[in-house]
């Protein structure tokens, strides 16, 4: 496989170096390499979980002299692999059409192969230095395309604050190998892994992981870049951050906590599921509060990537208590997730592009009754938007299935926090989804259904088949995995094999249920659903119309008998949110309302205010930016000094140092 | 072959059973407050009657707002089919456990809102938004109380637990009676009663769901109306099953059986139904933010429930 991706990597070498030099003339070429690379890096993926090989190793004569760059893949990198060369296909496919509306597309060209060469790099990454070094690529690329369109004011300030995130988890990562590396002083994972730590080594590294992987993946409270740098990029760079970096961030993790740490202690497990808890909800929180549809599709990859967190948290708590086959099971519920949210995460972001594309507009509260200019569109985005919901008979259903199965087992663990953890973390997650679909309904009704509130909506035309077709692949492949699992369940068997070496694998019964602890005790299958409703609903549709009448008039709208033509009187997005804003929001964002009613006689109109507080920024990031900002401005003293002055603080530093090494011998 | 015949005699009764069910509880009602009261077969005239009138739709209506009656009413009725009413070990029922039941109720309860938000009318927009307030606590509280069940019997799927609780002496245990007051409250907000709801009041700001389907009529509003005494019938055969599955027919082939387990499944249904309309006519309908103390005190006896069973097992 490795000699396969070495391909890929170069056409990706070749795209880059051909959007730098022929810009918006080589745009198709551009895409249609990278969609190429992509595709080779799917079929090489597939055929190696298929083949259910061990794993290919490779040093190359790169980065440090003498010592090379190390590269492994295995079943867990081959999984990341599939999940990346899938959605990287149908994106660039989809941009060969989309990249035609970027305005300066020399901004986008020459990063987006390198954005996609990074990702796959970490992914076959063995030794710390490449694996940070591909990290980093992968990081700035994302930043250069985040700042494509770099002329808008909320895009700079995205950036800076995705180029400090950036920074501060590359450098937690950077000392997590490096107390990774302590024990054996070798730099390769081969040599790493498993090798043990000392005292308090191991709560240090498992801190710094988190925070370094955590932060990329968008885990609350570190999420605060991901939403502000995602709705900022063009939308087909959207949908890879979302869908893809996010879950690159994801391997990161379980490489180095499931794989190179070696036995975790359960209290890791305890506070990785609070984590995602945390996320999950704060995430779906935030979304329903957006009226800015990238936005609030930014805003909902945090909430999946706290579900995805959740599964790896009650793994680790399984693992830990020697519970293997319900770890397996979260773990499965954990990776399965990835996969899905990749899928109708990139879709929906694609939608957003197209969108983007017919009509100029991501606030929602301008949009309106797309269904009918844009039928396929919103077709597939309905697709999406039921997935991401968690309603069968979709994936996303059965990713959070199992993942409900996994925590109604958790009563088995036999430590206290845990046994009161998983309930609220249920009960957490449950919300959550309760949530999304509240969040869905409203994005769908406003986007898509009721009257066009501008102009732009009401004369948007449909998106091209370049546009159309990669959406409706990734729409079918949402229906096909939520009705037939097994099809991606199967390719992680491996995977869970490498990270929990001798554990059972799920009952799996056949191709058709989902029963994944025996049939006794919980089963689903998507498609015996959909046929069934299939069924009735076509008996019901012939026993309505021959009984009953089929007969069809067309007049104006009822609405109580006083319809307003205007289509402001609709529900808009914060109006569709109001409930919501006043049970939870006005607890977690001290969200307040104010109606300001003019005096009878005055002619100026009311007004309905409404103040949200974001407590992470509040409570964290202000007060941090606040420090850093007195500090600099204390230090600023010491721009302006005399070279006599400068020669004395040197002198004071050589003593004081100086004094330290003496002290501490 | 049996159980095939015996599957479709759940979703043929289901359908029969749904409108005389409601208007049993319109009876009641009706008598409490010292009325007469319609007879108890008017909803069957109800649906026939709208199922013959034509369907008048507004001129931007699209294809959601046609299909989704026909997917919600078949929706909620695959759910209902699931629910082991007078047997256990029903073809249906292995399809969907708890969870997935509860998810596909939701799959009807997202179509319904998307079709109140479809013609872009105000009412449509309210009853949506306020629907789905509505169910962003009491779909979590219900997952609460099924994790509740599943705990008790480490299973959740339908007729396993129906069988457990009818083989096993499981006791009385709080959980159980904390869940059971969840599923209560949620059952009565799901189906749009008093005092979450009120679907006969003259008064359209104050309606949630009789708002939202304000711009259905014909045969889509009749669906509509349908799937609504379903989903009654549904949740009443829910606690039934899962609470007091006495008279459950354990093997359906058996004749005797069988006729305990419809003729105990009837009278649970009457008495169901006349619980109901007590309760109903003894209370007053909230505010409708007041909704939200209400379902949440339901997640949150559903949350204690599901924390006692995770604290006291495995110890």
């Amino acid at each position: 496989m490795l000699s396969v991706l070495a391909f890929s990597l170069a056409i990706y070498g070749v795209a880059s170096f051909l959007g730098t030099v022929a810009g918006r003339r080589a745009l198709a070429g551009v895409y249609a390499l990278s969609a190429l690379a992509g595709a080779l890096t799917t079929l090489s993926a597939t055929r190696f979980l298929l083949a259910a090989e061990t794993s290919e190793d490779a040093v190359l004569p790169l980065g440090l002299p003498w010592l090379g760059a190390h590269f492994h893949a295995d079943a867990l990198s081959a999984f990341f692999l599939f999940v990346v060369g899938v959605a990287a296909t149908l994106v660039s496919l989809f941009a060969i059409d989309y990249g035609r509306h970027e305005a300066e597309p020399r901004r986008v060209l020459p990063f987006y192969p390198l954005f996609l060469a990074g990702m796959s790099l970490v992914l076959v990454a063995a030794d710390a230095f490449t694996f940070l070094l591909s990290w980093e690529l992968m990081s700035l690329a994302s930043w250069l395309l985040v700042l494509a369109s770099h002329r808008e004011r909320e895009t700079s300030n995205a950036a800076l604050l995705y180029l400090v995130m950036a920074g501060v988890g590359a450098g937690a990562l950077l000392l997590a190998f490096g107390l990774l590396s302590a024990g054996s002083g070798e730099y390769a994972f081969a040599a790493m892994r498993g090798t043990g730590f000392s005292g308090g080594q191991s709560t240090l590294f498992f801190l710094l992981v988190v925070i370094g992987a955590g932060s990329k993946a968008g885990v609350v409270p570190l999420h605060a870049w991901l939403p502000p740098a995602h709705a900022a990029a063009p939308s087909h760079v959207s949908a890879l951050m979302s869908g893809v970096m996010t879950k690159v961030a994801l391997y990161g993790f379980i490489r180095l906590i499931f794989d190179l740490a070696g036995p975790a202690p359960w209290w890791w497990g305890a506070l990785v599921l609070l984590l995602g808890g945390v996320t999950a909800l704060l995430g779906v929180l935030y979304a329903v509060m957006q009226h800015d549809l990238k936005r609030l599709l930014a805003y909902h990859t945090v909430e999946n990537i706290g579900i995805v967190v959740i599964g790896l948290g009650l793994a680790l708590a399984f693992r830990a208590n020697g519970l293997a086959a319900l770890a397996v099971l979260a773990l499965a519920a954990a990776l399965l997730h990835v996969f899905n949210h990749a899928m109708f995460k990139s879709l929906l972001f694609l939608g957003s592009g197209a969108i983007l594309a017919a009509t100029h507009e991501r606030d929602m509260e301008h949009l309106g009754g797309l269904i009918h200019p844009m039928p396929v569109t919103a077709f597939v985005f309905l697709i999406g938007a039921v997935a991401i919901s968690a309603l069968p008979p979709f994936n996303g259903f059965v990713s959070e299935w199992l993942t409900f199965q996994a925590i109604v087992n958790g009563s088995l663990l036999p430590q206290w926090l845990l046994k009161f953890a998983v309930p609220v973390v249920g009960a957490m997650l449950a919300l959550a989804a309760a949530l999304a679909a509240v969040c869905f309904v409203k994005v769908f009704g406003v986007v898509f259904l009721g009257r066009p509130r501008r102009p732009a909506a009401e004369h948007a035309r449909e998106v091209g088949p370049l546009m159309l077709g990669p959406m409706a692949a990734l729409a079918a492949i949402c229906a096909v995995v939520g009705l037939l699992p097994q099809t991606v369940l199967g390719l992680l068997r491996p995977v869970t094999a490498i990270l929990l070496p001798e554990s059972p694998w799920l009952v799996l019964s056949n191709w058709l249920w989902l029963a994944p602890l025996g049939a006794d005790h919980s089963s689903y299958s998507g498609l015996v659903i959909l046929v069934a409703i299939a069924f009735l609903a076509a008996l019901l549709v012939v026993a309505v119309h021959r009984l009953g009448s089929d007969r069809l008039r067309r007049s104006p709208a009822w609405d109580c008998g006083f319809p307003d033509p205007r289509p402001e009187t609709q529900y808009g997005a914060s109006s569709f949110a109001q409930p919501i804003r006043r049970i939870f929001g006005s607890v977690v964002f001290l969200a307040r309302e104010r109606v300001d009613m003019p005096a009878p006689g005055e002619t100026r109109p009311a007004r309905l205010e409404v103040s949200l507080h974001d407590p992470v920024w509040e409570g964290l990031y202000a007060p941090v930016t606040a420090f850093v900002g007195w500090l600099a401005d204390h230090m600023n003293v010491l721009q302006f000094q005399t070279i006599r002055r400068y020669l004395s603080l040197m002198f004071a530093a050589l003593v004081l140092l100086l004094l330290i090494v003496a002290v501490s011998q | 072959m049996n159980l095939f015949l015996l599957e479709l005699l759940q979703l043929a009764l289901l359908l029969l059973a749904a409108p005389l069910l409601t208007g049993l509880v319109r009876k009641v009602k009706a008598r409490l407050n010292g009325r007469v009261g319609p007879g108890l077969l008017q909803p069957y005239r109800d649906l026939w009657r709208l199922l013959r009138k034509d369907v008048v739709l507004a001129p931007n209506a699209s294809w959601l707002f046609r299909t989704s009656p026909y997917l919600i009413f078949t929706a909620v009725w695959l759910a209902a089919a699931i629910v082991p009413t007078f047997a256990t070990g029903l073809l249906l029922s292995r399809t969907a456990d708890l969870i997935a039941l509860v998810a596909l109720l939701g799959t009807a309860r997202f179509a319904l809102a998307l079709a109140g938000m479809d013609v872009g009318t105000s009412f449509g927009g309210i009853g949506a938004s306020r629907e789905m307030m509505i169910a962003s606590l009491a779909e979590p509280a219900m997952l609460m109380v099924t994790f509740t069940v599943a705990l008790v019997v480490r299973s959740t799927s339908l007729p396993h637990i129906a069988e457990f609780l009818l083989t096993h002496a499981v006791g009385i245990r709080i959980s159980l009676f904390l869940g059971l007051i969840s599923l209560l409250m949620v059952a009565i907000a799901e189906n749009a009663r008093i005092p979450v709801d009120n679907p006969a009041t003259h008064l359209e700001l104050t309606m949630v769901h009789e708002a939202m389907v304000l711009e259905y009529s014909g045969r889509h509003l009749a669906l509509i109306e349908g799937a609504a005494m379903v989903k009654l019938l549904l949740y009443i055969s829910l606690i039934a099953s899962v609470f007091f599955p006495w008279g459950l027919a354990l093997d359906p082939t058996e004749p005797r059986a069988l006729a305990i387990g419809l003729s105990s499944y009837a009278a649970k249904l009457a008495l169901g139904g006349v619980v109901l309309a007590f309760f109903e006519t003894s209370i007053a309908k909230m505010r409708v933010f007041r909704v939200a103390e209400f379902l949440g005190g339901a997640f949150l006896l559903g949350l204690l429930a599901a924390i006692f069973l995770y604290v006291s097992q495995g110890v």
